[in-house]
C-alpha cells in the first residue's frame, strides 16, 4: 500500500497508469501465447512428425507459430497499407464497442449489437439505393436511418426489459437471429434484390451514400473512421458531461437508488438500449457504405457485434479505452486476414484470442498468478444482474 | 376527466399482474379464434380434403390416415378457442392456465396445418417425430442451465459447451469409436463446466461475462479447428453414429411408438435424465442441499453445507449433461460437425429452463414446444405455404422472446441466482 502511495506521489498518475495498462498488456501477451500453442497443436502433419523426428517437428512448430505471428504483425503494422487496413477494420469495431460500452455503464448487457448492426445497415442500404443526392445530403440521411434502425431494434429489448423483466441477454440474442432471417428475406424481395440475381444480394447504394475514402483510392480507410472517433467523443460528452449520462450511469450503479431519486427507470432502460443500438446501427451502416461493392449480403455484419463485447471489456467501457481497444482488435483483424491468406491459419484464431482476453481482463487474479505480479486491479466485478431484476 | 375515466384509471392501478395476464390471455384466445375463422375457414381451398398420415412407411399398422375437411376443422377449432376465451374472462383456469394455453396453441397449429395441407397429404407423425428429435439438445441445454441455476450460477455458456462437445464427440468418435467419442464429449462438457465454475466461484467473474467468454472461445476454437484440422483431414469428421434402437412392443403403438420408442440412446438418455434429476432435486439430500444453496447460500453455509463445493459439483455435472447433448448433435444426428452448428440451441435451452420454471419436466415440455416450432419449419416447406421460409425460421426465436417476456406467467428463479457467494 505504502509503496503504491509513494509511486503515485512521485509520478503523479504513474502508478495508476501502470495499473491501468499492466493487466490489459499481460492479458494480451498471455492470450497470444496460448494462441501460439493452439497453432502448434493443431497442425496434424507436424503432430505426426513428433514420433519420427522430434527435432524437426520442434523446428517446424516454431516456424509455423513464428510465421503466423509474423504475418499477424506485417498485416497490421508492417506497411502504410497495413496500417490503413488496421484503421479500416477498427472503424466498425470502435462503433460497436461503444455500443456495448454504453450498455455496460448503465448495467445492461447488450449482446445484440450484431442484430442492431443488421437492422441499421439494412435501413442505410434501403435509403442509399432508393434516393439519389450528393454526398453532403444523402450520406447524413442514410446514417440517420442507420441510427434510427439500430435504436429501434435495441429499443425493443429495452422495452421488454423495462416492462416485463425479460432479460436483455436472452432477448437481444434472439433478436440477432430474427434480424438475420429478416435480412435474408428482405434481400430476396424485389425491393432489395439486385435485378438479374437469384441469390440474396442487394442493389448497390448510390454514390452519394458511399463513405468517401480518406487517403485516396489506394487505401481503404474511409470517413467512417472520423465518424467512429466523433462517436467516441460524443459518448464521452454524453456519459460524463450531461444529466442524461449521469442518469444512465446511476441506473447502472444502483437501479433502486435511481428509482428513489425520482428517475424514470423504464424510460431510462429503453433510452440506454436505444443509444447503444444507435451506435451499433452506425457500425452496420459502415459495413455497407464503407467498402465496395457497396451492396448488402446476408453476412455483412461479420460477427463484429460479438467482437464488440470483448472490446468493451478490454476498454473498461470508457470511450477512450474503447478506441484503443478497437485499434488493437482492428490490428488483430487486419493481421488475421494476412495470416489466413499467407500462412493459411484460419482467422477464427483471432476470436479465440479475444475470448481469452475477456477471461483475463475479467479475472485479473488469473493474470496475477500466472505472471506473479502485484496489481490493485479488481477486474470487471459484477456488471449484470440475474433474470428477475 | 369524467368519472368513468377515473374509474378506469384506478382500475388500471389496482390490476394485479395475474389480472393483467388473464386479460392478455382472453385477448389471445379471442384473436386466435377470429383469425382461424377468417384466415383458414373462409379460405376458398378449405373444402378440399386434407390427409394427415399417422404412420410411417414400414410401420406395422401402416397406413393410418386421418382425412378431414379443413373448413370444418377450422370452424370447430375457432369455436373451442372462443369458448376458452369466455371461460378465461369469466373465471380463469387457475393453475391449469399454462396447460390450457398450450392446448389452445396445439389446436391453433392443427387448424393451421389443416389449412396448409388442404388438398394434399402431410406426414403428421413425421413432424412429431422430428419434434422429439430436435428437442433433445434443447432439453440438454435446459437441464444444464437448471443444474447450475439451482445452485445460483447462471450459465450463459451452454451454447459453447454444446458446440465444444459436439466437436470433440465427432473427432474422438472418428478416431476411437462412437462410445469413446461420447465419453470425450461428456468430458469436454465437464471441462468447460469446470472452467465456468472456477471463473465464477473462485475468481468471482461476472457470471454472464464468463459464460459469454466460454461461448466465444468455443465458437472460435471449433471453427478454427474445423478449418485447420477437419478440412484437410475429412476422415476425422466421419464418426460412426448411434443408430436407432427400437423398443419391442412399445414401438408398435401408433404415433407414440414412432415419437418415443424408435429412437437412439440420446432420446432415451435424456428422458432418463429428466426423471433422475427430478427425483434427485426434490426427493434426495443432494437436491435439498443444492436448492438451499440456490435460495439462501448463507443459511446453507451456516448449517454446514459447503456452498462452494456444491456449486462446483453441480456446474460440472451440468457441463456433462451439455456434453451429452452436444454429442447428440453430431454422433446422434448427422454425424458431421459444421461450424456454429448449434445456432442458438443453448440459448433456447435457457429459455426452456425459464419456461419450464426451473423444473426438469417443465424443461422437457418447453423443449418439446421449441422442437415443434423447428420441426414445423422443416416440414412446412414440403407443403408449399405462401409464408416465406425465413419467417418460419424465426419462429423458435420469437417463441423464446414471448416466453421470457412472461406471457406464460412470471416464474420465480432461485433467490440467489446470479450472485457470487462470499464466505465471511
Amino acid at each position: 500500500m505504502s509503496e503504491r502511495t509513494t509511486m503515485d506521489q512521485i509520478t503523479g498518475v504513474g502508478g495508476r497508469l501502470r495499473d491501468a495498462l499492466l493487466v490489459p498488456t499481460l492479458a494480451l501477451i498471455t492470450a497470444l501465447l496460448i494462441g501460439g500453442l493452439i497453432i502448434a497443436v493443431t497442425d496434424v502433419d507436424i503432430l505426426r512428425l513428433w514420433g519420427d523426428d522430434p527435432a524437426e517437428a520442434f523446428k517446424q512448430t516454431l516456424e509455423a507459430v513464428g510465421g503466423a505471428y509474423k504475418a499477424l504483425f506485417v498485416g497490421s503494422l508492417g506497411s502504410v497499407n497495413a496500417i490503413s487496413e488496421t484503421l479500416f477494420a477498427a472503424t466498425p469495431l470502435i462503433l460497436a464497442g461503444l455500443a456495448v460500452a454504453v450498455g455496460f455503464q448503465a448495467g445492461l448487457f447488450n449482446i445484440g449489437a450484431e442484430g442492431q448492426m443488421v437492422i441499421g445497415g439494412m435501413t442505410a442500404l434501403f435509403l442509399g439505393f432508393t434516393f439519389d443526392a450528393p454526398t453532403i445530403i444523402l450520406l447524413p440521411i442514410t446514417l440517420l436511418g442507420a441510427i434510427v434502425g439500430g435504436a429501434f431494434w435495441a429499443g425493443i429489448a429495452g422495452l421488454l426489459r423495462a416492462k416485463t423483466g425479460a432479460h436483455e441477454v436472452i432477448t437481444t440474442i434472439m433478436l440477432n437471429f430474427i434480424a438475420l432471417f429478416l435480412a435474408q428475406w428482405l434481400l430476396k424481395t424485389s425491393v432489395f434484390q439486385q435485378t438479374g440475381r437469384s441469390d440474396p444480394i442487394s442493389k448497390p447504394v448510390n454514390e452519394g451514400a458511399q463513405l468517401p475514402r480518406l487517403f485516396g483510392d489506394d487505401y481503404r480507410v474511409t470517413v467512417g473512421l472520423l465518424i467512429a472517433l466523433a462517436a467516441a467523443g460524443f459518448v464521452q460528452w454524453l456519459m460524463y458531461h450531461t444529466s442524461i449520462g449521469f442518469q444512465y450511469r446511476t441506473v447502472g450503479a444502483n437501479p433502486d437508488a435511481a428509482k428513489y431519486a425520482g428517475m424514470n427507470v423504464v424510460w431510462l432502460t429503453v433510452a440506454v438500449m436505444a443509444t447503444s443500438g444507435a451506435l451499433a446501427g452506425l457500425a452496420g451502416a459502415n459495413q455497407i457504405l464503407g467498402l465496395p461493392p457497396y451492396e448488402g449480403t446476408t453476412a455483412f455484419s461479420g460477427g463484429i457485434g460479438f467482437d464488440a463485447i470483448a472490446l468493451a471489456l478490454l476498454g473498461r467501457s470508457k470511450p477512450l479505452g474503447v478506441v484503443w481497444a478497437g485499434l488493437l482488435f482492428g490490428a488483430l483483424t487486419a493481421g488475421g486476414r494476412q495470416m489466413q491468406g499467407v500462412e493459411r491459419i484460419p482467422i477464427d484464431l483471432v476470436e479465440v484470442i479475444q475470448a481469452l482476453i475477456i477471461v483475463f481482463i475479467a479475472a485479473p487474479a488469473l493474470v496475477r498468478s500466472i505472471w506473479r505480479i502485484k496489481t490493485t486491479d479488481e477486474g470487471t466485478g459484477q456488471i449484470t444482474t440475474g433474470w428477475s431484476a | 376527466m369524467t368519472t368513468v375515466d377515473h374509474a378506469l384509471e384506478s382500475a388500471k392501478v389496482r390490476a394485479t399482474p395475474e389480472e393483467k395476464r388473464s386479460r392478455i390471455l382472453t385477448g389471445v384466445y379471442f384473436a386466435l379464434s377470429v383469425f382461424v375463422l377468417f384466415a383458414f375457414a373462409f379460405d376458398e381451398d378449405a373444402d378440399m380434403d386434407a390427409t394427415f398420415k399417422l404412420a410411417l412407411p414400414r410401420d406395422r399398422f401402416e397406413p393410418i390416415d386421418w382425412v378431414f375437411e379443413p373448413r370444418i376443422m377450422s370452424i370447430v377449432v375457432s369455436i373451442i378457442l372462443a369458448t376458452l376465451g369466455v371461460v378465461q374472462l369469466l373465471r380463469g383456469f387457475g393453475r391449469w392456465d399454462n396447460v390450457v394455453l398450450g392446448g389452445a396453441m396445439v389446436l391453433f397449429v392443427l387448424a393451421f396445418l389443416g389449412w396448409a395441407a388442404a388438398g394434399q397429404s402431410f406426414s403428421l407423425v413425421g413432424m412429431l417425430t422430428s419434434m422429439v428429435v430436435l428437442s433433445v439438445p434443447v432439453t440438454a441445454g435446459g437441464l444444464t442451465g437448471l443444474m447450475c441455476e439451482r445452485v445460483a450460477v447462471i450459465n450463459i455458456g451452454i451454447e459453447g459447451q454444446l458446440l465444444g462437445s459436439a466437436f470433440v464427440g465427432t473427432i474422438v468418435g472418428s478416431t476411437a469409436g462412437r462410445w469413446v467419442g461420447l465419453l470425450g464429449a461428456i468430458a469436454i462438457g465437464a471441462l468447460l463446466g469446470a472452467a465456468l465454475a472456477v471463473l465464477v466461484i473462485k475468481y468471482r467473474v461476472d457470471q454472464i461475462i464468463a459464460g459469454v467468454a466460454i461461448n466465444i472461445f468455443a465458437l472460435g476454437l471449433t471453427s478454427f479447428m474445423a478449418t485447420r484440422v477437419l478440412g484437410p483431414n475429412p476422415e476425422f469428421n466421419e464418426p460412426e453414429r448411434f443408430g436407432t434402437i427400437a423398443i419391442p412392443v412399445l414401438e408398435d403403438i401408433p404415433v407414440i411408438g414412432n415419437m418415443f420408442f424408435k429412437n437412439n440412446i440420446f432420446l432415451y438418455g435424456m428422458l432418463l435424465l429428466v426423471v433422475l434429476i427430478h427425483i434427485g432435486l426434490f426427493h434426495t439430500r443432494w437436491g435439498l442441499r443444492s436448492r438451499s444453496v440456490g435460495e439462501h447460500p448463507k443459511a446453507a453455509d451456516t448449517l454446514g453445507i459447503n456452498v462452494y463445493r456444491t456449486r462446483y459439483r453441480n456446474v460440472i455435472l451440468g457441463g456433462m449433461i451439455a456434453g451429452f447433448g452436444g454429442a447428440a448433435l453430431t454422433l446422434g444426428s448427422t454425424g458431421r460437425f459444421e461450424e456454429n452448428m448449434t445456432a442458438g440451441v443453448g440459448f433456447i435451452g435457457l429459455a426452456a429452463m425459464i419456461f419450464g420454471r426451473w423444473r426438469p419436466f417443465g424443461v422437457l415440455g418447453a423443449a418439446l414446444v421449441f422442437g415443434f416450432a423447428r420441426g414445423l419449419q422443416q416440414k412446412l416447406g414440403i407443403l408449399g405455404t405462401p409464408i416465406p421460409s425465413e419467417f418460419l425460421s424465426m419462429a423458435p426465436y420469437i417463441v423464446t422472446i414471448i416466453v421470457v417476456a412472461g406471457l406464460v406467467g412470471r416464474a420465480r428463479p432461485p433467490a440467489a441466482d446470479g450472485q457470487p457467494y462470499i464466505k465471511d
